[in-house]
Protein backbone atom coordinates (compact mmCIF):
# COMPACT_ATOMS: atom_id res chain seq x y z
CA UNK A 1 0.00 0.00 0.00
CA UNK A 2 1.26 3.51 -0.94
CA UNK A 3 2.15 5.81 1.96
CA UNK A 4 -0.86 8.28 0.35
CA UNK A 5 -3.42 5.54 0.45
CA UNK A 6 -2.64 4.60 4.09
CA UNK A 7 -3.18 7.86 4.63
CA UNK A 8 -6.05 8.92 2.62
CA UNK A 9 -8.21 5.90 4.60
CA UNK A 10 -8.09 7.60 7.84
CA UNK A 11 -11.20 8.17 9.15
CA UNK A 12 -12.52 11.46 11.09
CA UNK A 13 -12.24 10.44 14.77
CA UNK A 14 -15.75 12.44 15.52
CA UNK A 15 -17.94 11.68 11.99
CA UNK A 16 -16.38 8.19 11.53
CA UNK A 17 -17.89 7.69 8.24
CA UNK A 18 -15.75 10.10 6.21
CA UNK A 19 -11.78 10.27 5.42
CA UNK A 20 -10.05 12.63 6.07
CA UNK A 21 -9.46 12.93 2.10
CA UNK A 22 -13.31 12.89 1.63
CA UNK A 23 -13.45 15.65 4.51
CA UNK A 24 -10.87 17.95 2.77
CA UNK A 25 -8.25 18.33 5.53
CA UNK A 26 -5.41 15.75 3.35
CA UNK A 27 -3.07 18.55 1.59
CA UNK A 28 0.07 16.11 0.98
CA UNK A 29 2.03 13.20 1.17
CA UNK A 30 5.33 13.33 0.06
CA UNK A 31 8.01 10.67 0.71
CA UNK A 32 11.56 12.03 1.95
CA UNK A 33 14.76 11.06 0.88
CA UNK A 34 15.53 9.33 3.73
CA UNK A 35 12.05 7.43 3.88
CA UNK A 36 10.22 9.55 6.28
CA UNK A 37 7.33 10.57 5.00
CA UNK A 38 5.74 14.31 5.39
CA UNK A 39 1.93 14.74 5.44
CA UNK A 40 0.55 17.76 5.24
CA UNK A 41 -3.15 18.70 6.80
CA UNK A 42 -5.05 21.79 7.31
CA UNK A 43 -7.97 21.86 10.11
CA UNK A 44 -11.53 22.38 9.62
CA UNK A 45 -12.01 25.10 12.33
CA UNK A 46 -9.21 26.57 14.68
CA UNK A 47 -9.89 24.89 17.82
CA UNK A 48 -10.93 21.52 16.26
CA UNK A 49 -9.89 19.09 18.92
CA UNK A 50 -10.04 16.28 16.52
CA UNK A 51 -6.88 17.53 15.39
CA UNK A 52 -4.55 15.57 17.64
CA UNK A 53 -5.83 12.20 17.01
CA UNK A 54 -5.99 13.20 13.16
CA UNK A 55 -1.91 13.51 13.73
CA UNK A 56 -1.97 10.28 16.01
CA UNK A 57 -4.26 8.44 13.51
CA UNK A 58 -1.90 9.11 10.09
CA UNK A 59 1.15 8.14 12.12
CA UNK A 60 -0.77 4.43 13.24
CA UNK A 61 -1.49 4.40 9.89
CA UNK A 62 1.89 5.01 8.08
CA UNK A 63 3.59 2.45 10.62
CA UNK A 64 0.97 -0.28 9.62
CA UNK A 65 1.32 0.08 6.53
CA UNK A 66 5.20 -0.12 6.84
CA UNK A 67 6.21 3.93 6.77
CA UNK A 68 7.25 3.92 10.37
CA UNK A 69 9.00 7.61 10.43
CA UNK A 70 6.44 10.17 9.48
CA UNK A 71 5.57 13.82 10.40
CA UNK A 72 2.25 15.67 10.10
CA UNK A 73 2.69 19.18 9.79
CA UNK A 74 -0.43 21.80 9.80
CA UNK A 75 -0.95 24.07 7.04
CA UNK A 76 -3.37 27.18 7.39
CA UNK A 77 -3.56 28.83 3.95
CA UNK A 78 -5.86 28.32 2.28
CA UNK A 79 -8.17 28.00 5.05
CA UNK A 80 -10.30 24.90 5.12
CA UNK A 81 -13.86 25.31 3.86
CA UNK A 82 -16.99 22.81 3.33
CA UNK A 83 -16.69 23.25 -0.37
CA UNK A 84 -13.25 21.18 0.23
CA UNK A 85 -15.77 18.20 1.45
CA UNK A 86 -15.71 15.14 -1.94
CA UNK A 87 -18.75 14.06 -3.82
CA UNK A 88 -18.18 10.57 -2.23
CA UNK A 89 -17.89 12.58 1.39
CA UNK A 90 -21.22 14.18 0.88
CA UNK A 91 -22.68 10.99 0.02
CA UNK A 92 -20.91 9.32 2.83
CA UNK A 93 -22.58 12.04 5.44
CA UNK A 94 -26.09 11.85 4.11
CA UNK A 95 -25.96 7.85 4.11
CA UNK A 96 -24.99 8.64 8.09
CA UNK A 97 -28.21 10.93 8.22
CA UNK A 98 -25.67 14.35 8.74
CA UNK A 99 -27.18 16.97 5.91
CA UNK A 100 -23.76 18.08 3.93
CA UNK A 101 -23.20 21.61 3.40
CA UNK A 102 -24.39 23.93 0.65
CA UNK A 103 -22.33 25.79 -0.74
CA UNK A 104 -19.88 28.66 1.27
CA UNK A 105 -20.00 32.25 0.48
CA UNK A 106 -22.63 34.79 -0.20
CA UNK A 107 -25.72 33.19 -1.88
CA UNK A 108 -28.58 35.40 -2.92
CA UNK A 109 -31.15 32.97 -1.99
CA UNK A 110 -30.81 30.15 1.11
CA UNK A 111 -30.89 26.95 -0.13
CA UNK A 112 -33.20 24.62 1.71
CA UNK A 113 -31.55 22.11 3.87
CA UNK A 114 -33.05 18.96 3.29
CA UNK A 115 -33.51 16.27 5.89
CA UNK A 116 -31.34 13.18 5.23
CA UNK A 117 -33.60 10.51 6.24
CA UNK A 118 -36.74 11.75 4.70
CA UNK A 119 -35.65 14.10 2.14
CA UNK A 120 -37.97 17.28 3.13
CA UNK A 121 -37.16 20.65 2.64
CA UNK A 122 -39.50 21.56 5.07
CA UNK A 123 -36.82 21.94 7.85
CA UNK A 124 -36.04 24.67 10.90
CA UNK A 125 -32.88 25.14 12.57
CA UNK A 126 -32.38 25.15 16.51
CA UNK A 127 -28.82 25.56 17.11
CA UNK A 128 -26.16 27.46 15.29
CA UNK A 129 -23.74 25.12 16.95
CA UNK A 130 -23.97 21.26 17.21
CA UNK A 131 -21.96 18.16 18.54
CA UNK A 132 -18.92 19.41 17.14
CA UNK A 133 -17.11 22.07 15.88
CA UNK A 134 -18.20 21.68 12.19
CA UNK A 135 -21.59 21.26 12.58
CA UNK A 136 -25.19 22.68 13.41
CA UNK A 137 -28.27 21.37 15.44
CA UNK A 138 -31.86 21.01 12.98
CA UNK A 139 -35.25 19.30 12.91
CA UNK A 140 -37.15 18.01 10.01
CA UNK A 141 -41.22 19.55 10.33
CA UNK A 142 -42.09 16.19 8.21
CA UNK A 143 -40.68 13.39 10.01
CA UNK A 144 -40.27 15.50 13.34
CA UNK A 145 -36.50 13.85 13.78
CA UNK A 146 -33.93 15.89 14.40
CA UNK A 147 -30.26 15.63 12.51
CA UNK A 148 -27.09 17.25 12.42
CA UNK A 149 -25.66 19.40 9.60
CA UNK A 150 -22.18 20.28 8.38
CA UNK A 151 -22.86 24.20 8.50
CA UNK A 152 -20.67 25.99 5.36
CA UNK A 153 -17.69 27.67 6.10
CA UNK B 1 10.17 45.14 10.48
CA UNK B 2 11.66 43.89 13.43
CA UNK B 3 10.05 40.44 14.63
CA UNK B 4 9.93 42.16 18.21
CA UNK B 5 6.99 44.09 17.10
CA UNK B 6 4.74 41.64 15.64
CA UNK B 7 5.49 39.75 18.22
CA UNK B 8 4.09 42.05 20.47
CA UNK B 9 0.94 42.02 18.42
CA UNK B 10 0.39 38.75 17.86
CA UNK B 11 0.52 38.51 21.44
CA UNK B 12 -2.25 41.46 22.10
CA UNK B 13 -4.36 39.49 20.05
CA UNK B 14 -3.87 36.18 20.94
CA UNK B 15 -4.53 37.46 24.67
CA UNK B 16 -7.73 38.76 23.51
CA UNK B 17 -9.05 35.60 22.24
CA UNK B 18 -7.35 33.14 25.19
CA UNK B 19 -8.99 35.09 27.56
CA UNK B 20 -12.26 35.42 25.40
CA UNK B 21 -12.22 31.71 25.51
CA UNK B 22 -11.44 31.35 29.26
CA UNK B 23 -14.36 33.65 30.21
CA UNK B 24 -16.86 31.80 27.43
CA UNK B 25 -16.13 28.48 29.13
CA UNK B 26 -17.08 29.14 32.55
CA UNK B 27 -20.53 29.12 31.38
CA UNK B 28 -19.56 25.01 30.24
CA UNK B 29 -22.43 23.06 32.12
CA UNK B 30 -23.96 26.48 33.68
CA UNK B 31 -25.41 28.02 30.74
CA UNK B 32 -29.47 28.48 30.29
CA UNK B 33 -30.22 25.68 27.96
CA UNK B 34 -28.41 22.84 26.76
CA UNK B 35 -27.96 24.79 22.86
CA UNK B 36 -26.88 27.39 24.45
CA UNK B 37 -24.14 25.23 26.26
CA UNK B 38 -22.89 23.81 23.59
CA UNK B 39 -23.21 26.89 21.34
CA UNK B 40 -20.75 28.66 24.34
CA UNK B 41 -18.35 25.99 24.94
CA UNK B 42 -17.88 26.03 20.96
CA UNK B 43 -17.20 29.57 20.95
CA UNK B 44 -14.83 29.29 23.47
CA UNK B 45 -12.81 26.35 21.91
CA UNK B 46 -12.64 28.79 18.20
CA UNK B 47 -11.28 31.14 20.66
CA UNK B 48 -8.66 29.34 22.25
CA UNK B 49 -7.60 27.82 18.47
CA UNK B 50 -6.66 31.07 17.67
CA UNK B 51 -4.90 31.79 21.05
CA UNK B 52 -2.91 29.01 20.25
CA UNK B 53 -2.15 29.56 16.69
CA UNK B 54 -1.17 33.30 17.52
CA UNK B 55 0.61 32.46 20.77
CA UNK B 56 2.76 29.99 19.11
CA UNK B 57 3.57 32.46 16.94
CA UNK B 58 4.57 35.29 19.27
CA UNK B 59 6.52 32.93 20.76
CA UNK B 60 8.25 31.19 18.11
CA UNK B 61 9.04 35.19 16.67
CA UNK B 62 10.19 35.91 20.44
CA UNK B 63 13.41 33.52 19.70
CA UNK B 64 14.01 35.27 16.09
CA UNK B 65 17.61 37.11 17.36
CA UNK B 66 18.02 34.69 20.30
CA UNK B 67 16.78 31.28 20.15
CA UNK B 68 17.06 30.53 23.60
CA UNK B 69 14.17 33.29 24.27
CA UNK B 70 11.58 31.57 22.26
CA UNK B 71 8.43 30.35 24.27
CA UNK B 72 5.73 27.68 23.26
CA UNK B 73 2.12 28.39 23.32
CA UNK B 74 1.89 27.03 26.84
CA UNK B 75 5.03 28.73 28.50
CA UNK B 76 2.92 31.68 27.63
CA UNK B 77 -0.54 31.08 28.27
CA UNK B 78 0.09 29.29 31.92
CA UNK B 79 3.69 30.83 32.45
CA UNK B 80 3.05 34.51 32.86
CA UNK B 81 1.62 36.92 35.26
CA UNK B 82 -1.34 39.09 35.01
CA UNK B 83 0.95 42.17 34.23
CA UNK B 84 2.80 40.27 31.33
CA UNK B 85 -0.97 39.69 29.40
CA UNK B 86 -1.45 42.41 26.70
CA UNK B 87 -5.15 41.28 26.05
CA UNK B 88 -7.71 44.52 26.23
CA UNK B 89 -9.90 45.01 29.74
CA UNK B 90 -13.19 43.91 27.99
CA UNK B 91 -12.38 40.21 27.63
CA UNK B 92 -11.50 39.77 31.18
CA UNK B 93 -14.37 41.15 32.91
CA UNK B 94 -16.72 38.80 34.83
CA UNK B 95 -19.12 37.07 33.13
CA UNK B 96 -21.30 38.71 35.61
CA UNK B 97 -20.48 42.06 34.81
CA UNK B 98 -17.91 45.08 35.13
CA UNK B 99 -18.66 45.80 39.33
CA UNK B 100 -19.52 41.87 40.25
CA UNK B 101 -18.13 40.58 43.21
CA UNK B 102 -15.35 37.20 42.25
CA UNK B 103 -17.74 34.30 42.19
CA UNK B 104 -21.07 35.58 41.40
CA UNK B 105 -23.06 33.63 38.79
CA UNK B 106 -22.80 35.07 35.24
CA UNK B 107 -25.41 37.38 33.41
CA UNK B 108 -26.34 35.83 30.17
CA UNK B 109 -27.10 38.87 28.78
CA UNK B 110 -23.84 40.62 29.86
CA UNK B 111 -22.06 37.52 28.13
CA UNK B 112 -23.70 38.32 24.91
CA UNK B 113 -23.32 42.31 24.57
CA UNK B 114 -19.61 41.55 25.22
CA UNK B 115 -19.52 38.57 22.40
CA UNK B 116 -21.49 40.98 20.44
CA UNK B 117 -18.49 44.02 21.09
CA UNK B 118 -15.73 41.32 20.88
CA UNK B 119 -16.94 39.04 17.71
CA UNK B 120 -17.57 42.21 15.41
CA UNK B 121 -14.35 43.87 16.26
CA UNK B 122 -12.34 40.38 15.87
CA UNK B 123 -14.44 39.76 12.28
CA UNK B 124 -13.61 43.01 11.02
CA UNK B 125 -9.93 42.65 12.36
CA UNK B 126 -9.15 39.20 10.96
CA UNK B 127 -10.39 40.41 7.72
CA UNK B 128 -7.93 42.98 7.45
CA UNK B 129 -4.96 40.85 9.04
CA UNK B 130 -6.18 37.84 6.23
CA UNK B 131 -4.58 40.79 3.80
CA UNK B 132 -1.66 40.91 6.07
CA UNK B 133 2.01 41.88 4.45
CA UNK B 134 3.05 39.26 7.00
CA UNK B 135 2.44 35.31 5.79
CA UNK B 136 1.67 33.67 9.05
CA UNK B 137 -0.82 36.73 10.76
CA UNK B 138 -2.47 36.94 7.59
CA UNK B 139 -3.21 32.91 7.11
CA UNK B 140 -4.77 32.76 11.25
CA UNK B 141 -6.84 35.67 10.20
CA UNK B 142 -7.59 34.10 6.66
CA UNK B 143 -9.40 30.71 8.72
CA UNK B 144 -10.26 32.88 12.05
CA UNK B 145 -12.47 34.89 10.09
CA UNK B 146 -14.81 32.80 8.62
CA UNK B 147 -15.45 31.35 12.37
CA UNK B 148 -15.86 34.56 13.44
CA UNK B 149 -18.62 35.65 11.69
CA UNK B 150 -20.82 32.90 13.17
CA UNK B 151 -19.95 34.21 16.70
CA UNK B 152 -21.00 37.65 15.71
CA UNK B 153 -24.00 36.25 14.49
CA UNK B 154 -25.08 33.99 17.49
CA UNK B 155 -24.77 37.17 19.51
CA UNK B 156 -26.63 39.21 16.86
CA UNK B 157 -29.70 37.08 17.39
CA UNK B 158 -29.47 36.84 21.11
CA UNK B 159 -29.16 40.69 21.17
CA UNK B 160 -31.78 41.24 19.22
CA UNK B 161 -34.36 38.55 20.83
CA UNK B 162 -33.70 39.96 24.11
CA UNK B 163 -33.27 43.28 23.84
CA UNK B 164 -36.56 43.55 21.57
CA UNK B 165 -38.53 40.71 23.88
CA UNK B 166 -40.21 41.33 27.69
CA UNK B 167 -39.62 44.59 29.20
CA UNK B 168 -37.79 42.60 31.35
CA UNK B 169 -35.17 41.21 29.05
CA UNK B 170 -34.99 44.65 27.12
CA UNK B 171 -33.61 46.51 30.42
CA UNK B 172 -31.43 43.46 31.47
CA UNK B 173 -29.88 43.82 27.71
CA UNK B 174 -29.59 47.50 27.68
CA UNK B 175 -28.04 47.39 31.43
CA UNK B 176 -25.46 45.34 29.81
CA UNK B 177 -24.76 46.87 26.98
CA UNK B 178 -24.47 50.73 28.93
CA UNK B 179 -22.22 48.39 31.60
CA UNK B 180 -19.79 47.28 28.51
CA UNK B 181 -19.96 50.30 26.75
CA UNK B 182 -17.09 52.05 28.09
CA UNK B 183 -14.51 49.06 27.54
CA UNK B 184 -14.98 49.12 23.71
CA UNK B 185 -12.89 52.47 23.43
CA UNK B 186 -10.12 50.25 24.44
CA UNK B 187 -10.38 48.37 20.81
CA UNK B 188 -9.64 51.07 18.90
CA UNK B 189 -7.04 52.83 20.74
CA UNK B 190 -3.58 53.70 18.42
CA UNK B 191 -0.20 53.53 19.89
CA UNK B 192 3.09 53.58 18.36
CA UNK B 193 2.81 49.68 18.15
CA UNK B 194 0.11 49.77 16.04
CA UNK B 195 1.10 53.06 14.10
CA UNK B 196 4.68 51.10 12.99
CA UNK B 197 2.66 47.91 12.22
CA UNK B 198 0.26 49.92 9.74
CA UNK B 199 2.80 51.36 8.34
CA UNK B 200 4.69 48.23 7.18
CA UNK B 201 0.99 47.15 6.08
CA UNK B 202 1.60 43.96 9.01
CA UNK B 203 -1.84 45.23 10.33
CA UNK B 204 -4.86 47.98 10.07
CA UNK B 205 -4.83 51.02 12.74
CA UNK B 206 -7.43 49.95 15.57
CA UNK B 207 -9.00 53.89 15.16
CA UNK B 208 -9.96 53.09 11.59
CA UNK B 209 -11.60 49.79 12.82
CA UNK B 210 -14.39 51.91 14.99
CA UNK B 211 -16.37 53.34 12.01
CA UNK B 212 -16.72 49.84 10.89
CA UNK B 213 -17.45 48.60 14.10
CA UNK B 214 -19.70 51.39 15.04
CA UNK B 215 -22.27 50.24 11.38
CA UNK B 216 -22.59 46.99 12.85
CA UNK B 217 -23.28 47.50 16.05
CA UNK B 218 -25.45 50.34 15.67
CA UNK B 219 -27.61 48.38 13.44
CA UNK B 220 -27.99 45.61 16.01
CA UNK B 221 -29.09 47.54 18.71
CA UNK B 222 -31.46 49.42 16.46
CA UNK B 223 -33.07 46.25 15.63
CA UNK B 224 -32.80 45.40 19.44
CA UNK B 225 -34.64 48.63 20.29
CA UNK B 226 -31.56 49.58 22.74
CA UNK B 227 -29.96 52.55 22.80
CA UNK B 228 -26.44 53.48 22.26
CA UNK B 229 -24.64 54.67 25.16
CA UNK B 230 -23.03 58.37 25.06
CA UNK B 231 -19.01 57.99 24.76
CA UNK B 232 -17.70 59.31 27.68
CA UNK B 233 -15.41 57.22 30.51
CA UNK B 234 -12.48 55.12 28.57
CA UNK B 235 -10.77 53.09 30.76
CA UNK B 236 -7.80 51.81 28.80
CA UNK B 237 -3.68 50.11 30.03
CA UNK B 238 -4.51 46.26 28.84
CA UNK B 239 -1.67 46.30 26.23
CA UNK B 240 0.27 47.69 28.65
CA UNK B 241 -0.36 44.98 31.15
CA UNK B 242 -2.53 47.37 33.36
CA UNK B 243 -5.76 45.20 33.99
CA UNK B 244 -7.98 45.16 36.14
CA UNK B 245 -8.23 43.23 39.60
CA UNK B 246 -10.61 40.26 37.31
CA UNK B 247 -7.78 39.10 35.51
CA UNK B 248 -5.35 37.99 38.60
CA UNK B 249 -8.53 35.62 39.34
CA UNK B 250 -9.03 34.51 36.10
CA UNK B 251 -5.83 33.46 35.97
CA UNK B 252 -5.38 31.75 38.90
CA UNK B 253 -8.20 29.61 37.77
CA UNK B 254 -6.88 28.87 34.38
CA UNK B 255 -3.15 28.37 35.19
CA UNK B 256 -3.51 26.74 38.74
CA UNK B 257 -2.99 23.21 37.56
CA UNK B 258 0.26 23.81 35.41
CA UNK B 259 1.52 25.64 37.87
CA UNK B 260 1.27 22.64 40.18
CA UNK B 261 2.45 20.54 37.53
CA UNK B 262 4.86 21.94 35.68
CA UNK B 263 5.26 20.73 32.14
CA UNK B 264 2.46 18.00 33.06
CA UNK B 265 0.64 16.30 29.71
CA UNK B 266 -1.78 13.41 29.87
Amino acid sequence: MSARDAVAAVVDPEIRVITIEELGILRDVSEEPGGTVRVTITPTYSGCPAMDVIRSDIRQALADAGYPDSEVVTQLRPAWSTDMISESGRQALATAGIAPPTPAGPVLVPLAVRCPRCGSPDTEELSRFGSTACKSLWRCRACAEPFDRVKPL
Amino acid sequence: MTADLVAGYALRIGDDALIAAQRLAEWSARAPEMEEDIALSNIALDQLGVARSLLSYAGLLAGADDPSAARDEDALAFGRDDHEFRNCLLVELPNAGPAAAPGTPGDFAVTMAKLLFVATYQHLLYERLSASTDEQLSAIAGKARKESAYHRDHATQWTVRLGDGTPYSHDRMQAAVDDLWPYTHELFTDDPLTRGLAADGVGPTPSALREPWLATVDLVLSEATLVRPVDGWAPTGGRDGRHTEHLSYLLAEMQVLHRAHPGASW
